[in-house]
């Protein structure tokens, strides 16, 4: 998907959660709950559309969109959170999957090579000294209760 | 000068700890790329919640300080500006550290920084009082205009294009709306059971801030390389600080335009320091030297973009308008702790109000003089890998917005929000009108409430909303900042064209 593309997709949500924002907001009742989203989506609606016509007649200035490169790069540290932030914090515990997590993507983004069993080590130390910070921080100091369901 | 009777409540054992550890942290946090002032703000908002409303606010003034501050050192010894706001100090500063001046560089900025941070922290000190005075003038249809006037000056001065700055601010200020309505009780825009209670604010500016960051970490992949630190030889103190008394032109205009700057609501330290420099090379006689390596150019800079920290509170503890997206982020701090911004905050907590501005005044001192000796621990942060980078902040992200209520609801909304703010950059949408109008959103929605109210019993809506002076020249000032901005837009835009042409 080229720029020109990217941009007329990424403006045409905009727009339609803008359509969709003003027709709740115009249906609703009672009518003053949705006085004040009343005057908000007008505006939204009238200046999205503005940007979605911009874009389709491709002349949206500003914003780079997203290369092949930057994709790639992106798609496997957005799996690893949404697995971590939509599931497995809440299945497995605060504490067990942010060890994972950080693990997980230390060693995805790291540029060290991955045979070198020292560069693992290093990986591993660091995420452990790290989630000995953050227990220390948030279970013992701020005694924030997080879900704990395996180990701790 | 009632701000000397709370000078004695910084100094108290956990106020002045706090203020160490908020100097000492965010001058580390300052100098790492990638974690900009306003996210380190945002991040550490959690850990005030078991916190005075004083401390808490102490906290995350000496880390908004010293994050800018801070942001000089990857500056100078790594060419990486630490915040946007930063920009200006790496064209001579690097290059200083290059020719073996980095200490000298690194003195300069500090000394600077703390020059122009106290001057700036005086000018809150003065016009705080003053303003928030005449801000008990204000009605329900004035403080709708302001809040109004809040996120389109942000909007339309903050982002590259004035429309989708604009749009910006209206997403926010749709988001403000989720939740139950305060007035009736009817429900609005709750398509998921996460959005009951509505869009927590300090939940929305972790994900906002931080998230986006992370993904911009993981989209450079695996090959990025940690730069290279420039090594610092000793300088002597002494000599710096004569330099900059010998270079008064520089200091006087960086300190100057950074104050004024900070008072605009909505205009960051970014702008403030290209514009110091800018104008310091314009009327220096060395004006060649510049971008070669000139302590003037870092002077300019550093001075002007800490000058621009305590006016940009002007506004916001005044009427409650934050003048940049991390005053808008220690607006969120304040509300949780029930603290309005206004005359309410310097009639009824005193104490709160002149110790967190003191604070940041004595803040300055320890910046300057812990910046001079952490610079060397803050420049190898610098280098720690964007992949421990990213997967810490994302871990920080994610207890840090269930410890506002213990809700895994939170967790959601701050990730989808943080999600949403990555893509939305990509295509040109700004945060920091989008985060305005999520915290004014509220304050417009119930002025404009009460104001039709008044309206209906008196004469009109209309009457109510766009008659007398005051409401005039607030309307008028919006519309003056949309139509600066989108004629700046279009000469720069012309000025693009013209130089594509001639390419």
């Amino acid at each position: 998907m080229n720029r020109s593309t990217q941009h007329i997709f990424g403006a045409g949500v905009v727009f339609l959660v803008g359509l969709w924002i003003t027709w709740v907001s115009y249906t609703q009742q009672p009518a003053e709950a949705f006085l004040f989203p009343r005057l908000i989506s007008s505006v939204f609606v009238v200046l999205a559309a503005w940007t979605f016509a911009k874009a389709l007649m491709g002349r949206s200035k500003v914003g780079d969109g997203l290369n092949r490169h930057q994709i790639i790069g992106l798609v496997p540290g957005v799996l690893v959170m949404a697995i971590y932030v939509f599931w497995a914090a809440k299945t497995f515990g605060f504490y067990t999957a942010t060890t994972v997590t950080v693990f997980i993507l230390i060693s995805l983004y790291d540029p060290a090579p991955h045979t070198n069993p020292r560069v693992w080590a290093k990986r591993a130390l660091i995420t452990a000294c790290f989630m000995a910070v953050m227990y220390g921080l948030f279970a013992l100091l701020l005694k924030v209760y997080t879900p704990r369901e395996i180990l701790f | 000068m009632e701000f000397i009777y709370y000078f004695g409540d910084v100094f108290a054992p956990m106020s002045f700890l706090l203020l160490l550890i908020g100097t000492i942290g965010g001058l580390i946090l300052g100098a790492t790329p990638g974690l900009s002032p306003t996210m380190a703000v945002a991040l550490l908002i959690p850990f005030t919640f078991q916190l005075e409303a004083t401390q808490g606010l102490i906290l995350l003034g000496a880390a908004y300080t010293s994050t800018v501050a801070g942001g000089a050192v990857s500056a100078i010894l790594l060419k990486i500006p630490g915040a946007p706001a930063n920009i200006a100090t790496t064209l001579d500063g690097h290059t200083m550290a290059q020719r073996g001046e980095g200490a000298k560089a690194l003195q300069l900025s500090f000394l600077s920084s703390a020059v122009g941070g106290i001057f700036g922290v005086f000018l809150l000190i003065f016009l705080t009082p003053v303003l928030a005075q005449w801000a008990l003038a204000f009605g329900p249809s004035h403080l709708f205009w302001l809040a109004i006037l809040g996120v389109t000056v942000i909007g339309s001065l903050d982002s590259a294009s004035v429309v989708k700055g604009l749009l910006s601010g209206c997403i926010g200020m749709w988001l403000a709306t989720i939740g139950f309505d305060d007035i009736m009780g009817a429900q609005r825009f709750i398509f998921h059971p996460s959005l009951g209670g509505g869009i927590n604010i300090i939940a929305a500016l972790i994900g906002l801030f931080a998230i986006p960051q992370v993904l911009t970490m993981f989209a450079k992949g695996r090959h990025n390389k940690g730069a290279e630190v420039i090594k610092v030889q000793k300088h002597s103190i002494g000599a710096a600080i004569r330099e900059l008394v010998s270079r008064p032109l520089a200091l006087g205009i960086g300190t100057i335009t950074g104050s004024i700057i900070g008072l605009i609501p909505g205009v960051g330290g970014q702008i403030a320091g290209l514009v110091a420099y800018d104008q310091t090379k314009k009327f220096s006689s060395e004006k060649e030297k510049f971008g070669k390596g000139h302590p003037e150019g870092v002077i300019a800079a550093e001075s002007a973009n800490n000058a621009m920290v305590g006016p940009s509170l002007v506004p916001l503890l005044t009427l409650s308008i934050p003048g940049s997206p991390t005053a808008a982020v220690l607006l969120g701090g304040l509300l949780i702790h029930g603290i309005f911004p206004g005359s309410d905050l310097f009639d009824n907590h005193p104490d709160v109000a002149w110790t967190f501005i003191n604070s940041m005044l004595i803040g300055q001192v320890l910046m300057c003089l812990f910046g001079l000796y952490v610079a060397g621990l803050a420049a190898r942060v610098a280098q720690v890998p964007q992949s421990v980078m990213a997967a810490i902040v994302l871990a920080l992200s994610v207890f840090g917005a269930y410890s506002v209520q213990s809700s895994m609801g939170d967790v959601y909304v701050m990730a989808c929000l943080g999600l949403m703010m990555y893509f939305l950059e990509r295509f040109g949408f700004s945060a920091a009108p989008l985060v305005l109008g999520l915290i004014l959103g509220p304050i417009a929605e119930s002025n404009f409430i009460q104001g039709s109210m008044i309206a209906n019993a008196t004469d009109g809506r209309s009457a109510y909303f766009f008659g007398g002076a005051l409401n005039m020249a607030l309307i008028a000032v919006v519309l003056a900042s949309i139509a600066y901005s989108v004629w700046m837009e279009l000469r720069s835009r012309r000025h693009t064209t013209k130089e594509e042409a001639q390419a």
